[in-house]
């Protein structure tokens, strides 16, 4: 295998809080420390090769967004690195984040905030190449109508606000600007998820036309499971900050093998089966603050052991193409413990 | 069979400085105890203003300018605004999408649901504070005295959506309404209140009316479903109908838009365009201009056509597959 054009290394992100007065006060009577910290990622590694699209789906609070700000460089990591073609993405300097390369740019959720309501569109879209010198006046304002069409609007919408457009054309105008930059990777998160569905495969085919055409490479940050697969050809599923289960999609969606991969695609309710006997994870996601002891699942899993209470963990290879973090999935020794 | 809810004819227009728009257009459909109907529709087609003009919730500059709505055979329009009020929470009560905003930061759960009891029945707060805790062991809530006690924002988002539709089976009502209220879940809380909320329909024969855009609940959820364009319901029918056998041109291309039905990597079958702004809306069939199917007929008439219980507001509806 070549090498990976992303690397996301031994990831991990914390982000600590101080506490307030008394809470402190209360910190120092037992002897606890004067901080909190919530621990978003822990311990992730993935790689992303040239022209592949990596669904990155979990639930709120599992850390899917933090990674995708990181893979971007507007977070730097607590520990670990992300390179692109060998090169940090970002760097920490004098408690601040640098970001050091315009190769990774972000779609996100939300088009009606993501575009700023008082410049043009063709300003927003040539803003990143103006300040970033990557062409001249002229040359930009030819590329921002090429670009307007590349994803299906008319090149005569430079001249519009934001307020002009509906949704799903505000996120067009979204992935025309960060296409501006010539990206080498894109990190998409949620960006079709405030959409109406029939907007929604609009922008999806736009999605899937550019792919062909410029050979995107891709993180897809999803919780729609019927989305993700359309659209990635691995999928990573994480829960509380970590990275449970990693699997070409068409293998994870065939049979998944973590059991929180497999509660909550039967959670999923599906299009056109008829009423679902519905079969919920029981339970809720734990908060971050205070991550359970050993694997982070193990109170709401019902094949969990004294195995799975005590030590977390580690995310290995099972068959071709697909890594599992259970102890359940590493030679059976799990089920025995269980 | 008394239906718990027969809604007929209704219709509401907000006032404009261009004229009136209509938002729910002469839409009409009925709910059978412990029936579960799904009312699905993109942003701006009309479906959470229906809602709210069931319960009759509409404010100026917006009217209810026609039609009836029957809870249980009375008809809430001929009532005076007092008899309303009472209805509201009794008979009827309504769940919203954002549980933080519908509950009350300041006040325990026990003390809000205690109150929502005492408006309509004089009971002790002792007796009231019980009911509380019944309905919300009912909705699956573990240690509901504990919760009682609690306040909202100790709460996580499903625990506070639970509470919402606790407090809207505080009296038993006939009817809930709710308005997309698992939009703002996490997948596997949603699969929770799904079960709960089926499970609750089936036993206390509570009807239902779920309010989503989401096609792919309602078509595990409901036993009926209503399908809205630009102010009216295009398409009713059973769930297996309407899923599987669409007739209207829009139901189909919806249907068609979601991923999961097609072959990974594809280019899905889209409906051009978008929704029209109802101030603007085309002469004739509101969908017309995206629809491929359009003819003359459609630009000139708009579509009135009722085939019994299934409706199909269409000039030329694709016909049913065996």
């Amino acid at each position: 295998m070549s090498e990976p054009l992303l690397k996301i290394d031994h990831v991990s992100k914390r982000f600590t809080r101080d506490l307030g007065l008394i809470q402190r006060g209360l910190a120092r009577l037992t002897g606890g420390r004067g901080v909190e910290t919530v621990h978003a990622l822990t311990d992730v590694n993935l790689s992303v090769q040239r022209g592949e699209v990596l669904g990155i789906v979990g639930e709120s609070g599992c850390g899917k967004s933090t990674l995708g700000r990181i893979a971007s460089g507007i977070y730097a990591a607590t520990e670990g690195s992300v390179t692109l073609d060998g090169q940090p993405v970002a760097q920490e300097r004098g408690g601040r984040t640098q970001k050091l390369t315009t190769k990774v740019q972000m779609i996100h959720q939300d088009p009606f905030a993501s575009l700023n309501p008082r410049m043009k569109v063709g300003e927003t879209i040539g803003e990143g190449p103006r300040l970033n010198h990557l062409a001249k006046a002229p040359e930009v304002r030819a590329r921002t109508r090429e670009l307007l069409e590349q994803v299906g609007l008319e090149a005569t919408y430079v001249d519009r606000y934001p307020h002009q457009f509906s949704g799903g054309q505000r996120q067009r105008i979204a992935i025309a600007r960060a296409l501006a930059m010539n990206p080498e990777v894109l990190v998409l998160d949620e960006a079709v998820a405030s959409l109406d569905v029939s907007i929604q495969a609009q922008v999806l085919n736009v999605f899937t036309d550019l792919r062909r055409d410029l050979g995107l490479t891709a993180l897809f940050i999803s919780h729609d499971l019927s989305v993700v697969r359309h659209v990635c050809d691995r999928v990573a599923i994480m829960y509380l900050g970590r990275v449970v289960e990693l699997a070409d999609a068409s293998v994870l969606y065939d049979k998944p093998l973590h059991p929180y991969t497999e509660a909550l695609f039967a959670s999923v309710p599906t299009l056109g089966t008829g009423r679902a006997r519905f079969n919920p994870i029981k339970g809720e996601i734990p908060s971050p603050l205070n991550p359970p002891s050993g694997c982070a699942f193990h109170p709401r899993c019902p094949l969990a052991g004294p195995r799975c209470r005590a030590e977390v963990p580690r995310l290995r290879g099972t068959t071709v193409g697909r890594d599992v973090a259970c102890h359940l999935h590493d030679g059976g020794t799990g089920v025995e413990a269980a | 069979m008394i239906p718990a809810l027969e809604v007929r004819g209704l219709t509401t227009r907000f006032a404009t400085r261009k004229g009136y728009v209509t938002a729910v257009n002469n839409v009409s459909f009925s709910v059978a105890p412990g029936r579960i109907m799904g009312l699905v529709g993109e942003s701006g087609s009309g479906k959470s203003v229906t809602a709210f003009s069931i319960m009759g919730l509409i404010d100026a500059p917006g009217e209810i300018s026609a039609g009836s709505v029957r809870i249980e055979g009375e008809d809430m329009r001929q009532m005076t605004p007092e008899a309303q009020r009472k209805m509201r929470g009794r008979r009827v009560s309504m769940v919203f999408q954002d549980p933080m905003m519908t509950l009350n930061p300041v006040l325990r759960v026990g003390d809000q649901m205690a109150m929502a009891v005492q408006v309509h029945d004089r009971v002790s707060k002792k007796a009231a504070w019980e009911r509380a805790r019944d309905a919300l062991d009912i909705v699956g809530i573990p240690a509901p005295t504990e919760r009682l006690q609690a306040y909202p924002h100790q709460l996580s988002g499903g625990m506070r959506q639970r509470v919402a539709i606790a407090t809207a089976l505080l009296h038993r009502p006939a009817v809930i309404l709710a308005d997309e209220p698992t939009t703002a879940l996490d997948v596997s809380i949603q699969g929770q209140i799904l079960a709960e909320v089926r499970r609750l329909a089936d036993d206390t024969g509570t009807a239902i009316v779920w309010v989503t855009h989401d096609l792919a609940v309602v078509s595990s959820l409901a036993d009926d479903i209503c399908v809205m364009y630009a102010g009216c319901i295009v398409e009713r029918g059973t769930a297996d109908q309407v899923i599987n056998h669409p007739c209207h041109p829009y139901t189909h291309g919806l249907i068609q838009s979601v991923p999961s039905l097609h072959e990974p990597g594809r280019k899905l079958p889209q409906i051009p365009g978008s929704t029209p702004q109802l101030s603007q809306l085309p002469s004739g069939c509101a969908f017309r201009n995206r629809c491929a199917h359009a003819t003359d007929l459609c630009r000139t008439d708009p579509p009135d056509a009722a085939r019994g219980e299934r409706r199909v507001l269409c000039h030329h509806p694709l016909e049913e597959e065996a």
